[in-house]
């Protein structure tokens, strides 16, 4: 996801960089090209279909997060801020919106096309439907609504998938229609979704390497590299599929090397904690945030970060053989349209397959689909689990909200109070 | 104040300090078998649970009355307080006359509470109800009589029997009454706001929170008779607001009264959306279920947490205004209100359109200082009054 890989790279960094520059290019292109914009969210996102269409996808929450890591954000925050936007809403609103004021150029110094239509897929999060309602303020286009029904009851129901894919045969697909001037393709979206599954295949290998000792990945720093591609837009691309091999194929090396992971620093050589995490990470002291982690040994070993663009480690693969009802699961099935138990059970889960010593959660403040209840989960984790959970708390793309001291300190003495748990043995 | 208001408002002032819900414990133990299902904010198919025999509550969180003991350890400091004061209501048992608790689709707040309100109270019956997003009766009326009806099958568990048809006609044509009672005190209001004081509406309002619509209807009824009554009650020269932003968490009655005393008169709001949706009326259909469903889809989007395809956010809000011959617009959200307050620059820009003045605050609902507000309320009034004689 984030393009500003480590100082020391591994080659499908490398790889990813490019393409992500690529896309910005593609994009500040695609006018003069006849190519169709369309604006969409991670979670839920439909690339598979605006691939068959031609269209190129614009992610504002990419956009947002790639401005916070190059110090842009706060200065875009201050100008949404100056036209009424208020300090207590999700910063990546603010942030696209004061991008937008200030000419929308993207965070590769391009300027952004407007979008020929905003496909506003409302999955895992309310903010979603405001921020395109405001964004249809400024841009002359259509939108094309797609409402996610939540899983309440921890359960995908039949009557939710058949919603969604009404609503995709009755609503996005005929807008996609209208914006390219072209016919719907079905074998084409197939084709792209075969390529999608062996993509995710790849991404699930990965993301479980760090079942290893040590683990050859550190999946919630290293993994928002890892998931990159397949959550932005090269879902179901031949170059997506491309670098999950390449990626597949690094990680084997480091496992049979029996390598730790890459930092911007180099090699951990030393593991000593493996840890899960909960919530975002902070984008602005991103790497700052991750120098707390790996000089002190802990490698975070599962995220659920990783899994807002899709949950594929749990089994989910895009299907071609049921093209609309597969892209319905796959909207239905992001780690933020879980309900909360369920995110208990599925971290929970985690700690146990990944052998974690404890799990953290990282609060942010702009996102209360993820942040409200999240007191309760560290409760709940910490009975069933029987290790201590930490929490600690920032924002996503604000700086006004990263106290690094602050964090060093509870990050500190949270791994001090493993250690002491493990020193002290099993009947501490 | 003549008796027979102040006895009515005493009623009423009652109901709305009963933070323990001895309303709903009573009316629950004046016959065997009664059950009362709790809902938040802003909309729940009261006719439904009515029609099963159980008693709709309204749970609008605590206020300024309630001490929150454990509800703030379960919350961070930037999520409003509404989830705070709601979880304390339950912790320290003062919900326990419900005997179901719905959680609407407004916020990601109220969708994860509902989570938290499966691991906190295992045994009692939860469920989210996901209103759709989409109006169309053939895909979002679909997918709405689905819920629906799920949820009718959970509460005929519950209650222990079938809702007949001819339960839910009379559930809808009860509900419409109180619609329809509430609407013409909205509108004697706007005609003559004086009549009916901002806090005394609200406690009158509120009630219905918790009694049964025919009680609710009668009591709004009589007041509607005898409020303007009031000798005391003359007519002035105050500027005349709508209010928004307060769908949810509830304003302390203090800040109504403080908008008030600040020489402002409210016209309109956006309180208790509970009690007046659907804002058209709902026709009673063969079967009964469909004029619900359509009644939903087609009242369009009067609050922040229902999708606008056309676009024309603010267009309600604009509305209001004219007809409430209102001079300007306090939004009033409470803070951290992500619902509020992403709307807001969308309804600013509406207004902005129409040439309408408009001021802004923030409120928790446990707010007791009201110095800040009082000022620029009153300088908000004085300006559009000013304005209005240019
Ligand atoms: S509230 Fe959370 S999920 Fe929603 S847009 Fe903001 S960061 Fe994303
Ligand atoms: S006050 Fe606003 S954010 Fe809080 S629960 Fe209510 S609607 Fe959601």
């Amino acid at each position: 996801m984030p393009d500003v890989a480590p100082s020391q790279k591994e080659q499908s960094m490398l790889l990813q960089k490019e393409m992500i520059s690529g896309h910005y290019d593609a994009l500040a292109r695609a006018k003069d090209e006849g190519k169709k914009v369309v604006y969409t969210f991670v979670p839920g996102n439909l690339t598979e279909l605006m691939r068959s269409f031609d269209i190129l996808p614009n992610l504002p929450e990419i956009n947002a997060l790639q401005s916070g890591m190059r110090k842009l954000s706060g200065g875009y925050i201050s100008e949404a801020e100056k036209h009424g936007h208020s300090e207590d809403v999700c910063t990546y609103v603010k942030c696209d919106i004061g991008m937008l004021k200030k000419g929308n150029i993207g965070p590769t110094g391009v300027k952004l096309p407007e979008p020929d239509l905003l496909l506003l897929s409302y999955t895992g999060c309310f903010t979603f439907m405001k921020w395109f309602e405001l964004l249809r303020q400024e841009y002359d286009c259509p939108v094309a609504m797609l409402h996610i029904p939540y899983q309440g009851d921890g359960k995908v129901h039949d009557h939710y998938r058949g919603y969604v894919i009404e609503q995709l045969e009755t609503e996005v697909i005929p807008k996609l229609e209208a914006v390219t001037g072209r016919a719907f393709d079905q074998d084409r979206l197939r084709a792209s979704l075969a390529l999608s599954a062996a993509a995710e295949d790849d991404l699930v290998y990965v993301l479980e390497s760090a079942r290893h000792r040590p683990s050859p990945i550190d999946a919630y720093f290293g993994g928002v590299y890892y998931i990159g591609p397949i959550f932005s837009a090269f879902r179901g691309t031949e170059e997506g599929a491309a670098y999950y091999r390449a990626l597949r194929r690094e990680i084997d090396q480091r496992v049979a090397a029996g390598q730790g992971p890459v930092t911007p620093e180099g090699e951990l050589e030393t593991e000593r904690f493996r840890l899960v995490i909960e919530g975002p990470p902070n984008w602005t002291s991103f790497r700052e945030f991750w120098k707390m982690f790996y000089d002190e040994g802990a490698v975070v070993v599962a995220s659920t970060y990783t899994k807002v663009g899709g949950l594929y480690d749990r089994g989910f693969r895009h299907d071609p053989d049921n093209p609309l009802a597969t892209l319905a699961d796959y909207c239905m099935g992001c780690y933020t349209n879980l309900s909360l138990p369920a995110r208990v059970d599925l971290v929970e889960q985690y700690v146990r397959d990944y052998a974690a010593d404890g799990f953290l959660i990282n609060s942010v403040k702009s996102c209360n689909s993820f942040s409200v209840g999240q007191l309760l989960m560290l409760r709940q984790l910490e009975d069933r689990t029987g290790l201590p959970g930490g929490f600690i708390e920032s924002d996503l793309v604000d700086p006004r909200y990263f106290s690094a001291a602050n964090i060093k300190n509870r990050i500190e003495s949270y791994l001090q109070m493993i250690e002491q748990k493990r020193t002290a043995g099993p009947a501490a | 104040m003549k008796p027979e208001l102040e006895k009515l408002v005493t009623r009423a002032r009652t109901l709305f300090d009963d933070l323990d819900l001895e309303a709903v414990r009573s009316w629950k133990n004046a016959m065997p078998d009664r059950k009362a299902i709790g809902h938040l904010p802003v909309w729940a198919p009261r006719e439904l649970i009515w029609a099963a025999g159980m008693l709709p509550v309204s749970v609008l969180g605590g206020g300024d009355r309630l001490e929150i003991i454990r509800g703030d350890a379960y919350f961070q400091s930037y999520i409003c307080h509404f989830p705070r004061s709601t979880v304390e209501l339950a912790l320290s048992g003062r919900l326990d006359a419900l005997d179901g608790m719905l959680f609407p689709s407004i916020c990601d707040v109220i969708r994860n509470l509902s989570g938290m309100w499966q691991m906190l109270f295992p045994d009692l019956y939860v469920r989210y109800l996901d209103l759709p997003q989409n109006f169309d009766l053939e895909v979002g009326g679909r997918f709405w009589r689905h819920e629906l009806e799920a949820l009718m099958r959970d509460l005929e568990a519950l209650a222990g029997r079938p809702i007949s048809e001819d339960d839910l006609r009379l559930s809808i044509a009860a509900f419409a009454a109180n619609r329809h009672a509430v609407h013409r005190l909205y509108q004697a209001r706007s005609r003559e706001p004086w009549l009916f004081p901002a806090d005394e509406m609200y406690i009158v309002l509120r009630a219905g929170c918790v009694l049964p619509p025919d009680e609710h209807t009668e009591l709004v009824e009589r007041y509607l008779e005898l409020a303007p009554g009031e000798a005391e009650r003359q007519r002035q020269d105050r500027s005349r607001i709508v209010v928004a932003g307060m769908f949810c968490e509830q304003p302390p009655l203090g800040l109504l009264l403080t908008l008030e005393r600040a020489g402002c008169f409210i016209v309109d709001d956006d309180l208790f959306l509970a009690l007046r949706w659907p804002e058209i009326e709902v026709e009673i259909t063969d079967p009964p279920l469909d004029g619900l469903i359509e009644a939903f889809l087609r009242q369009g989007a009067l609050s922040a947490s229902v999708y606008q395809p056309d676009g024309k956010r603010g267009a309600w809000l604009v509305e209001s205004v004219e007809r409430n011959h209102a001079e300007g617009v306090i939004f009033c959200a409470p803070s951290f209100c992500d619902p509020a307050l992403l709307e807001q620059p969308m309804l600013v820009a509406a207004l902005d359109e129409s040439s309408v003045p408009h001021t802004q605050f923030k409120y928790s609902e446990d707010t007791g200082q009201f110095a800040a507000i009082r000022e620029q309320a009153g300088t908000f009034a004085d300006s559009i009054r000013l304005w209005g004689e240019a």
